[in-house]
């Protein structure tokens, strides 16, 4: 047993559902005790859906304890069937039905003979993955049934689009600005030439799954979900895929440099298979194409240059004085792998600030996510546990945290600004404006972000400078609530007299100081004797 | 006209398949453990139930609050680990983190399934470290959202102590009233103050504000619900703790809070004084907010077994209603509030609604396309959908939360009701939603 107060990574059912219902009519059957439906409340509330969340339960209650589902799983599958004529259903297991081991696999068997859809059993263990793994699982299970069941069809062959197109694998229902990140994509594709093939899974039908094979190459925006559907289309296929999340200038560079590397590695066997192609595409794109060398149609560099300066406002700001301002301010970093592990680089990178920590909450990703941010911070932390996290950033102390919700509040009491780059995320982060994370345009949101984190932190300086404030209460900012100190008035109007960026530091300094020394009433010689001791 | 709306001369109760949405009954600790201070509620369950507490209950999480999950992993299930040494460190760590009067185990599915047996390990516990420890079942096996509540406060009932001979002697004859029921401290006094203007005293209220103070319990005590879903704790204190119990509507809306003073005051035998005057007074403050709702249609998805008392004061308002679905329906203790409901409808002349236990969700959508009520009561997972199709909704959650009790706070439910209307009101050159969405006037 683990005390836990919070968790980043809810439980695996989750998972599962957010891939079944990102995909165009599916509906998913979770076989559930009451209640545990909530994941219709976050999909309506957060992503504030307008159609009904295709996900029901069959309710295991007493009954079914006592006697087993019986023909209740079978019946409501069969029902949902005829109600809502879906493609396909997903029987999804929970933490309750996974301990009451009732053969699953067999109704779905049953059922499956009975109703039009297609029947499957999502294959996800409760006590060992979490909602990420789950949903990256769940996705590769879906396409590989869809696959296989294409491959059994002797009309079956793979057939390459005749312009280079991708595949899109990762864009979710709840994922962290995911919709908007999928724009930026297309758009950055569609710049390119490249056409779109298929999105995976959001919005997507189970019946075009068949198609996935006619793109050139994958694209795998984010690290968590994903990644096991294009190894299997790789691995399946022979298609190449890029798993280089394009975030910040450096690694959208790095991204479109990847795209272009594949793009010429593939047109030649194109071209043995079928020569007309070549043909074809001289004929759609011909003044990019030189005669004698097809290759450099995918040379990409002056596209890069010309969006770096121009359209992505990152890379100047980086050189504007502004952002001198910012140089080697201190930040802590954390959220999921993709988005923990882009920032830090950015930060780094392109900002030129210091990070003294980056962290991630993926644990079973913690490998890569080590080589990623290693040279680029101070330490790295790997922990699901939201108090590490905390007393991480009170230890350390940094001008701006960059993290989750739960750090956001954590920053709230310490009194740090903080911007939210990942999930867990509220409702206030599924914005209704444009705000991709990804692509040139992502670079300047970033950027923004960025900015405004770290200039609430210098206009207080400033402020404190030229007198500006006028409010001298100290409020308590340390992370154990009850600490029991007392302030005598001297000290207190001593603290209020010391600039607001760094009060709420002397304070705790002041505090720790009194504790360690078995001190419960601050006075005026405490606050100097604790100055002494930190000077020493 | 559908066969939903047929006039109907009695009470109709029907019995769906149960396929609804409504919040796991863990959610009570959301708001005991903030009721009860020196508190602490110990979840035994799962990440999916861990998950919804921190969902749902938003932004309470980061108050540092006086519960937690005690996550079971792959080995607890599979008993490699004992329960019972599991369970002691965890406790031991919450007494020293936070020094607690009483630690509330929260029984989950998952405990109710690999049968954990919370109940004989709390007594053996509790003698160790020396914190009284509370066993609830709350789990979404058996029980629906608000019943959580019920399941906690029916253990305990069976915490509290006798009523001593002392008292007894001293208060001969004299019989004493506890009420049952956690409500914000503010309510709770409201509704004290209600009764003391009767010259009725009260000896207690199960939950206090303190576990420490739970009332003294015994054959000469007097006992009334204030919430509908409280059935269990009825029956505990009438078997266990030989209480009487008291079958009175429940004091929510003007009529219901009179009709349970007046039923108070016929078991002490008081006459009661000037109620009559008080809730017409409250009644005609009220009219500002009836002119919205008089004569509309309204519809109860049902989840949290508050929907008779509040169908019920929303006909004495003038609406109507046309269903009123209801997770779970104790006919023997709800009896005086279906009656009062029996005769409202009457009085108002207004065809009885059909009241649906353990509703389908997706039946009742077909009836709502069907009738297309003025007002959908429903849980969130429905609301922005319905919204979508034009129907206007109120999110049923908010009437847990709010305070919705005595003559004090009706205006509180009628704020609640008429929001979505008033709203509409206020957008309504956006009407013609999808199609002609800004009016060209």
């Amino acid at each position: 047993m683990k005390l836990a107060y919070w968790m980043y990574a809810g439980p695996a059912h989750l998972g599962t559902l957010r891939v079944a219902s990102s995909f165009k009519n599916v509906h998913a059957i979770m076989h559930a005790p009451l209640g545990d439906d909530y994941f219709n409340v976050l999909r309506s509330m957060l992503e504030r859906e307008r159609d009904f969340t295709p996900v029901t339960a069959s309710i295991v209650d007493r009954h079914v304890l006592a006697r087993g589902s019986q023909e209740k799983v079978v019946e409501n599958i069969t029902r949902k069937d005829k109600e809502e004529r879906p493609d396909l259903i997903v029987l999804t297991p929970t933490c309750t039905s996974s301990i009451l081991q009732e053969d699953l696999q067999n109704f779905v068997n049953r059922a499956s003979f009975e109703s039009d859809s297609d029947v499957i059993l999502a294959d996800v263990n409760h006590y060992r993955v979490n909602e990420i793994q789950a949903a990256d699982r769940t996705l590769e299970q879906i396409v590989r049934f869809y696959l296989e069941k294409a491959k059994r069809d002797p009309n079956f062959q793979i057939e390459k689009t005749t312009t280079p197109s991708a595949n899109i694998l990762g864009i979710f229902t709840l994922g962290f600005h995911n919709t908007h990140d999928c724009r930026e994509l297309k758009r950055l594709l569609n710049d390119l030439g490249i056409q779109i093939n298929e999105i995976v899974p959001e919005g997507c039908s189970v019946k075009n799954l068949k198609n996935l094979s006619k793109a050139w190459f994958n694209i795998v925006p984010y690290r968590e979900i994903g990644l096991m559907t294009a190894v299997y289309l790789e691995k399946e296929f022979q298609m190449p895929y890029i798993s280089i999340t394009p975030m910040g200038v450096i690694d959208t560079a790095c991204f479109i440099r990847e795209i272009s590397k594949i793009l010429q590695n593939s047109v030649k066997p194109i071209n043995l298979e079928n020569s007309n192609v070549l043909q074809q595409q001289n004929s759609i794109v011909p003044n990019e194409i030189e005669e004698n060398n097809p290759k450099n149609a995918f040379n990409f560099e002056s596209y890069i240059t010309q969006q770096t300066q121009y359209v992505s406002q990152a890379a100047w700001f980086s050189r504007s004085i502004d952002c001198q301002n910012l140089t080697g301010k201190k930040a802590v970093v954390f959220g999921d792998a993709t988005h923990a592990a882009s920032m830090t680089k950015i930060l780094t990178r392109e900002m030129g600030i210091h990070v003294v920590c980056a962290g991630t909450y993926c644990k079973h990703d913690a490998d890569w996510f080590r080589e990623q941010v290693v040279g680029f911070c101070d330490e790295v932390l790997i922990t699901d546990d939201h108090t590490q996290v905390g007393e991480m950033i009170s230890r350390l102390e940094p001008s701006a945290i960059f993290g989750t919700q739960m750090e956001r509040h954590v920053g709230k009491r310490l009194d740090i600004p903080c911007g939210v780059i990942s999930a867990p995320v509220h409702i206030q982060n599924f914005p209704l404006g444009y705000r991709p994370f990804l692509g040139y345009e992502g670079t300047n949101q970033i950027a923004d972000l960025i900015y405004n984190s770290f200039t609430l932190g210098m206009e207080d300086h400033l402020l404190e400078i030229f007198n500006g404030h006028d409010t001298k209460e100290v409020t308590t900012k340390s992370l154990s609530t009850t600490n029991g100190l007392e302030w005598s008035k001297e000290a207190l109007d001593e603290l209020s007299r010391v600039p607001g960026f760094v009060r709420g530091k002397v304070q705790r300094n002041v505090e720790k100081f009194a504790s360690t020394n078995k001190l419960s009433f601050i006075t005026l010689e405490t606050m100097y004797a604790a100055k002494e001791a930190v000077n020493a | 006209m559908s066969e939903f709306i047929k006039e109907k001369t009695q009470l109709v109760f029907e019995c769906e398949t149960g396929n609804y949405h409504t919040f796991c009954p863990i959610s009570c600790v959301s708001w005991l453990y903030q009721k009860i201070e020196d508190s602490f509620f110990l979840v035994i369950g799962t990440k999916t139930c861990g998950y919804f507490l921190q969902n749902a209950l938003g932004v309470m999480i980061f108050a540092e609050p006086r519960y937690a999950m005690a996550e079971l992993e792959e080995s607890d299930i599979s008993a490699q680990l004992n329960d019972y040494k599991e369970l002691k460190r965890l406790c031991l760590q919450i007494q020293q983190d936070r020094n607690p009067s009483v630690i509330v185990w929260i029984g989950t599915c998952t405990t109710e399934i690999i049968k954990m047996d919370l109940e004989g390990m709390a007594p053996l516990l509790e003698a160790e470290i020396g914190i009284p420890i509370v066993v609830a079942r709350a789990n979404g096996l058996d029980y629906a959202f608000t019943q959580g509540e019920d399941t906690v406060l029916s253990a305990m009932a069976q915490k509290c102590p006798e009523v001593s001979q002392l008292e007894l002697d001293n208060k001969k004859e004299e019989s004493r009233l506890v009420l049952f029921g956690s409500l914000p401290n503010t309510v709770a006094t409201q509704l004290s103050l209600e009764l003391k203007r009767q010259g009725i005293d009260i000896a207690g209220w199960l939950p206090g504000q303190k576990y420490v103070d739970l009332p003294s319990l015994g054959e000469n005590t007097y006992v009334c619900g204030i919430h509908p879903f409280l059935s269990r704790t009825a029956t505990t204190l009438m078997r266990r703790k030989k209480c009487q119990l008291i079958v009175a509507p429940f004091p929510i809306g003007p009529d219901g809070t009179r009709a349970w003073i007046e039923k108070i005051c016929e078991t002490f035998g008081v006459i009661p004084e000037g109620l009559e005057a008080r809730e017409a007074k409250i009644w005609e403050g009220l009219e500002d907010y009836l002119k919205y709702v008089r004569g509309k249609s309204v519809f109860f998805m049902g989840d949290n077994l508050l929907e008779i008392s509040l169908a019920r004061f929303l006909i004495k308002c003038g609406m109507i209603v046309y269903e009123i679905g209801i997770p779970y329906m104790d006919r023997r203790f709800q009896a005086a509030e279906l009656e009062l409901l029996e005769k409202t409808c009457k009085q108002l002349n207004v065809p009885l609604p059909r009241i649906v236990e353990k509703p389908d969700n997706y039946y009742q959508i077909q009836r709502i396309r069907e009738l297309q009520p003025d007002l959908v009561i429903t849980g969130m997972a429905h609301a922005n959908p319905l919204e979508a199709r034009g129907i206007t909704t109120k999110w049923s959650v908010e009437f847990t939360f709010a305070q919705i009790h005595g003559f004090t706070n009706s205006r509180e439910i009628l704020e609640l009701v008429t929001r979505p209307l008033r709203r509409n009101e206020s957008l309504n050159s956006l009407t013609n939603f999808g199609e002609k969405l800004v009016k060209v006037s």
